[in-house]
């Protein structure tokens, strides 16, 4: 069944109404949020734990598991860090909250930190996002103004929000390179342990979240975790915005129920894959780094964490990147490997090195300018990307391609052939 | 990695505005006392900013001294971080156009075609008229509705071939058309109206 709308958490999600704060208010949010507050901070914790939310980030981890790591008794100031450096290839939903909904989070990063101890809190936002930062900052302002946070606000912890924003570089969505951006420094991934819970920003505790996962906390704490937790399927729970891009009618950002079949979303909500569903060649469900899976094996799919790893690929961030049979899908999947090679931060050889590598292999394997051998030569370079890196970037990388391979072999195969042939075949003529 | 350096023609020196220093003074006390490098990217984007869209080298050199940085550590931000631009720009415009799968599925190679017709056939060279300059650049976020092209702070999306130039057309004449989706869409709510709160969105419009 899908999500009513009695149900959703982004009700301004297209920007239909006033994004203000007198706006947000008409909607809920900010209504005797003091009195979340008063229930102290290891109730909000584990209220968010019993709503079994888990990071809408990509990783799915259970956002108050991670809350809990915080220590409690620590001399040092503790941050919370928002994850707004949203670039994952297909992700377009973090922009919508910060432009349209912008109170959501101010409000979660308030009852977040708060339930951390944190008195400061950081929203790391693409640079591209220029507008997205202007609206935000002008919805924290309005927050400012009205006391809501601030120093002597009137929920009685204070409080600060600084907008901070990066300029160009995906290897910031990893949650430690971004803490090195935020200290003036390249993006380079850092070594764990230390977890940013222990060390963080500027070495202090610090927990990084996405914007998605901070803004459904007021929703899940007015209304119950319980509430939050009947959405959805057993540990995969709640609402969540799913991004649908590529091949599909209309496509669109929509908030549903996790678990939702694959095509029931698609036709719900984008208008059905172009030329129908028979003509769905191949799915990738969480963003570029997700391995893609093949139309034969969605027309059951539901989209939620469990069962899209059990597929060997991942709900990441809810992306769809849908394609249909026209789709060249070797090409499709080396503009993805050229965005690693462009994105990798070079700190690590396997991935720097392996992520051209790959990108230039498939290059030659889109014209079919290859040998057959050298598919499994690929895929057991991107088993020596994989697993080998500081970061989980080299996963994210290989996936894609190891997606191609498990999948489409015999596509890459297939145009090998053809292009012997040819070339057999002007040979003779010659 | 993508290999980024220095322009050869850098202009004597650099200065910021006193509007813009009073402002990176405010930037900087965001941030606690001795990690004021933490400002280090805003700064220089706004140093870039008020540079006509490219950072020169001295800029990056006194960002450094406002900040107490190595000179070298600044270099490193300046050439990791992609958007900040090594050389001269457009002076109406500078095109990112988004080309990764999910704006190449829906006609992005077709943009970057109109770009080197119509701007120059490299990226990161300046049309004859100095007017323009553009670079594929990875995925903007704006996904849904692809493909897309942001200039300056503003997104053109759900574009064809044909809007795209008239997007250029407007920005050519110094009248830049508005932004956001060029078919009417709002936002990113699927085409022809919204599947979901229906009733909200009639009543907000």
């Amino acid at each position: 069944m899908a999500l009513q709308d009695k149900d959703r958490v982004f009700k301004n999600l297209y920007g239909f109404r006033d994004w203000r704060l007198a706006g947000a208010r008409s909607r809920g949010a900010w209504d005797n949020t003091k009195a979340l507050i008063d229930k102290g901070h290891d109730w909000i914790i584990t209220e968010v734990r019993n709503s079994g939310l888990r990071g809408r980030g990509g990783a799915g981890f259970p956002t108050g598991l991670k809350w809990s790591f915080m220590p409690k008794n620590d001399p040092r100031p503790s941050y919370l860090v928002i994850n707004a450096d949203e670039s994952e290839p297909g992700s377009c939903k973090d922009r919508e909250i910060m432009r349209h909904d912008p109170h959501l989070l101010i409000e979660g990063a308030l009852l977040a930190s708060f339930a951390m101890r944190a008195h400061t809190c950081y929203i790391y936002v693409r640079g591209e996002f220029f507008r997205e930062q202007e609206q935000l900052q002008a919805a924290i302002d309005e927050a400012y103004d009205a006391r809501l946070i601030g120093k002597g606000n009137v929920h009685g912890w204070d409080f600060d929000i600084i907008v901070h924003h990066g300029a160009g570089a995906y290897i910031c969505g990893e949650e430690t390179a971004l803490l090195e951006s935020l200290e003036g420094k390249k993006g380079l991934p850092r070594l764990k342990p230390p977890f940013p819970a222990s060390v963080g920003l500027y070495g202090a505790p610090t927990t990084v979240n996405n914007v998605e996962s901070i803004a459904v906390v007021p929703d899940i704490l007015r209304r119950g975790a319980t509430w939050f937790s009947g959405i959805g399927k057993t540990n995969n729970t709640g609402t969540k915005l799913f991004q649908i891009s590529g091949h599909v009618e209309q496509p669109c950002v929509v908030e549903e129920e996790m678990g939702i079949p694959l095509r029931e979303l698609l036709e719900r909500h984008a208008g059905g894959v172009r030329g129908g569903w028979d003509n769905l060649l191949a799915v990738i469900p969480g963003g570029s780094s997700m391995p893609c899976l093949p139309g034969s094996i969605c027309q059951d799919l539901t989209m939620d964490f469990d069962t899209l790893a059990k597929l060997k690929s991942g709900l990441g961030t809810a992306a769809i990147i849908v394609m249909d049979k026209s789709t060249d899908i070797i090409a499709a999947i080396r503009r993805i490997a050229y965005f690693y090679k462009h994105e990798s931060c070079g700190q690590c050889t396997p991935c720097r090195e392996g992520c051209g590598w790959m990108w230039r292999v498939l290059q030659r394997m889109e014209r079919g300018e290859a040998e057959k051998r050298e598919i499994d030569l690929l895929w057991d370079v991107s088993t020596k990307v994989e697993g080998h890196t500081i970061c989980a970037f080299g996963d994210a990388a290989a996936w894609p391609v190891q997606g191609l391979i498990r999948h489409f072999r015999g596509e890459i195969e297939a145009r090998i052939d053809r292009r012997r042939a040819a070339l057999k075949q002007a040979a003779e003529c010659w | 990695m993508a290999v980024r350096r220095l322009h050869p023609d850098q202009p004597a020196s650099f200065a910021l505005t006193s509007q813009n220093e009073a402002w990176a003074k405010a930037t900087i006390a965001q941030y606690p006392p001795g990690r004021q490098a933490s400002a280090v990217i805003p700064l220089l984007w706004r140093a870039q900013e008020q540079h006509g869209g490219w950072l020169p080298e001295p800029a990056m050199r006194l960002v450094a001294d406002m900040l107490g940085m190595a000179y070298i550590r600044v270099y490193e931000i300046a050439t990791f971080y992609t958007m900040f631009q090594l050389a001269p720009v457009g002076r109406k415009a500078h095109v990112w156009v988004c080309g990764t799968t999910p704006c190449m599925l829906r006609g992005a190679e077709a943009l970057v075609e109109v770009c080197r017709r119509r701007i120059h056939a490299e990226p990161h060279h300046v049309s004859g008229d100095g007017d323009f300059s553009w670079e594929e650049v990875e995925c903007l976020g704006v996904c849904a509705n692809a493909p897309m092209v942001q200039i300056g702070k503003d997104t053109y999306e759900d574009l064809t071939p044909a809007l795209f130039e008239a997007v250029l057309d407007g920005y050519a004449k110094g009248q830049p058309p508005k932004s956001g989706s060029q078919i009417g869409r709002q936002a990113s709510c699927p085409e022809g109206g919204p599947t979901t709160l229906v009733e909200f969105a009639k009543a907000g419009k």
